[in-house]
């Protein structure tokens, strides 16, 4: 008698169970943001309003477009600080253009270009160089931001054409806002993107362990450098909206964005050691901070103190988890 | 390796002397030994920060929150001068290092008992330390007129002809020095920062030498506060905003490898002079201020390259050797 042993099937992913799917990262996002909505919503009798509502979207959608890329550049284990230094320099380039008499598509396409190429530079350094992330990017945020002060000074550029306002400013329907739908389309983008191809799969593999997704046949360089264009390329994007909204650009436009972003995706679950995250946690957790701001905003908070709150939330909804597994564990142990 | 780190130093002393030298072609009187005082007593605020960065990146860990740290401890002790003028220097000295070592030990705490990564802890407590400014500040200034003479004074006060400011940098260098070259503590840092695995069969409890780190971190914020207030003699909510990361570019151009393990005393105090001369050289030689954002960007990058080609040779950089067998 042959002995074959029946093919030993395992599982893509394990099955989930609902009990884990209420205790999930996701489901814990949903519960806070249902709470931050209620407690807004009696705090003040303005927020309940369709167009309070659409103007809270705005407070997200530019920094969130750059978090789903980031949260991907996160998971395969790198980290961008630049973002913010990306999206001066594009709009200075783009005020640049302005001032030479281009017309929107013109600015539009310019400030995707800087985007990708100065994403590009960032990837070129960290892969072909073979450089740690964090540094390069502290490097090239100093260098883009400085850039853009070199040519700016203490200059602003104005006069964007009318019909480049859409952009930031522009409705496609009663009060959903073109930055919503593009923050929407994006997100679809990038879930598809992470969770359901091989890509998506293969920068989870390098973030859990590179060395071993390398022998995999995985083409670590290569998917990297991908990211970090990706990355380069949403904040050239979120640059020609923020451009579009604010009608100026000054050097110091954005600042401080990065670690916002990074906050966002943070909070949405991604793990910051890479190999871990989703693209709906961001989605929320982009949503949990446009409502906190927002919120804090109607009952006329100032910035610097919605700060702290963002803070704290970002380590209590890190540290809750840690410390109901411990408490957990402690008993079954 | 000793002999590798000292090379290191001295090529970073080497790009410093020809920086130097290049200046005094446009501007000859920038290499007297008067200005160069000046140009160090103007870096001393950032050396200290970045000894105390330094320790925390050689644990494979970062600080982000020193600057915001630096601008609430400098708040508390502005306040304090303004309410109790007779409170004596030392003591608010004392009470800054107190509050500093206080905020560095929340960084701490949550690093070592909930393990969440430092860069997520202090991410988180950048902006809550700077938010709390605005708190118990309620977003006034404490200005010039409302500090007493001393609190201005002490630290311009000549000491053998050397500002007393100078004096601090140079009392912290030492210290570091002798913490990282002739004490336990020291040696653990590094040993983390090579290999924690190893570190904990060595018997290094890394988790409280990390809480350590980020308590000196704290302290040294805090007496940086004290000393950033009375030397621009403004404490606002704005202070020394983002300048976390000048500080770390400060230990990077010094050759502190942002993996752990690597990097000196001389290196982070020579990163911060670099930093210090080409921000006091470009007004003297007629460059607009705006360009040095965009030069440190350039030197950061440069640096950080130069150290890798170093460091690869540890084969440190895993895939690299991947790449090498297949």
């Amino acid at each position: 008698m042959t002995d074959v042993p029946a093919p030993r099937h395992i599982p893509d992913r394990l099955d989930k169970p609902f009990s884990s799917a209420i205790f999930s990262w996701e489901a814990l996002l949903v519960v806070v943001a249902i709470a931050i909505f209620a407690i807004n919503s009696f705090a003040s009798p303005y927020f309940l309003d369709p167009y309070s509502l659409s103007d809270l979207t705005f407070n997200f959608t530019e920094k969130g477009l750059i978090a789903f890329a980031m949260a991907l550049l996160i998971i395969s284990g790198e980290i961008d600080l630049s973002v913010a230094a990306i999206i001066a320099l594009a709009s200075t380039m783009m005020g640049m253009a302005v001032q030479a008499g281009a017309d929107t598509p013109v600015l539009v396409l310019i400030g995707i270009v800087v985007g990708l190429g100065c994403g590009a530079f960032n990837g070129l350094l960290v892969t072909r160089l073979g450089l740690p992330s964090i540094v390069v990017t502290i490097g090239t945020m100093s260098l883009f931001r400085g850039i853009a002060f070199i040519i700016l000074g203490d200059q602003a550029y104005k006069g964007y054409p009318e019909s480049f306002a859409f952009f930031g400013q522009g409705y496609v329907w009663w009060v959903v806002s073109f930055e919503l739908v593009l923050f929407l389309i994006a997100a679809i983008i990038y879930w598809f993107v992470l969770h359901r191809t091989s890509f998506g799969r293969r920068v989870f593999a390098i973030g859990n362990n590179p060395v071993a997704a390398q022998f995999s046949g995985v083409r670590v360089g290569r998917i990297k450098f991908i990211l970090f264009c990706l990355t380069g390329l949403m904040s050239g994007i979120a640059s020609a909206l923020i451009t579009s909204r604010l009608g100026s650009t000054r050097p110091s436009i954005a600042q401080g964005y990065e670690l916002e972003v990074i906050t966002m995706v943070v909070l949405g679950g991604v793990s910051i050691l890479g190999g871990a995250g989703s693209i709906v946690g961001v989605v929320l957790a982009a949503l949990i901070m446009g409502l906190v701001t927002f919120g804090l905003g109607l009952l006329n908070v100032p910035g610097i103190v919605m700060s702290i709150f963002i803070g704290l939330l970002l380590i209590i909804v890190i540290a809750l988890p840690i410390i109901w597994r411990r408490l957990r564990g402690g008993r079954l142990a | 390796m000793k002999a590798f780190l000292k090379y290191r130093e001295i090529w970073l002393l080497a790009a410093i002397v020809v920086l130097i030298g290049l200046i005094s072609t446009r501007f000859p009187a920038f290499a007297d030994p008067a200005n160069l005082r000046q140009v160090f007593n103007d870096t001393s605020i950032l050396m200290i920060l970045a000894l105390g960065q330094m320790v925390v990146i050689l644990t494979r860990s970062i600080d982000l929150s020193m600057a915001s740290n630096l601008c609430f401890t400098g708040m508390v002790v502005a306040m304090l001068n303004a309410a109790h003028p007779a409170v004596p220097i030392p003591l608010l000295i004392v009470i800054a290092l107190a509050v500093g070592l206080v905020l560095g030990a929340i960084n701490g705490l949550l690093v070592w008992r909930l393990n969440i990564p430092s860069i997520v802890v202090t991410l988180g407590t950048l902006t809550i330390y700077r938010g709390a400014t605005f708190v118990i500040s309620g977003g006034a200034w404490v200005n010039a007129d409302k500090m007493s003479p001393d609190f201005i004074g002490f630290q311009r006060a000549a000491f053998l002809g050397i500002p007393v400011l100078s004096w601090i940098a140079i009392l912290v260098i030492a210290l570091f020095f002798v913490l990282m070259t002739r004490t336990a503590l020291g040696r653990s840092i590094y040993a983390i920062g090579v290999n924690p695995t190893a570190s904990v069969y060595a018997g290094i409890d890394v988790g409280r030498t990390k809480f350590i780190v980020f308590c000196i971190s704290g302290m040294i914020g805090g007496l940086a506060g004290y000393l950033w207030i009375s030397r621009y003699v403004i404490a606002s909510v704005e202070v020394a905003n983002g300048y976390e990361l000048n500080i770390i570019a400060a230990c990077v151009i010094g050759g502190i490898s942002i993996a752990g393990g690597i990097g000196s005393v001389g290196g982070a105090v020579l990163g911060a002079l670099f930093l210090g001369i080409i921000s006091n050289a470009l007004p003297v030689i007629n460059i607009s201020p705006f360009w040095q954002m965009a030069i440190s960007g350039s030197a950061i990058i440069l640096a950080v390259v130069l150290n890798a080609r170093g460091e690869r040779q540890q084969g440190r950089i895993i895939l690299k050797k991947v790449e090498a067998v297949t």
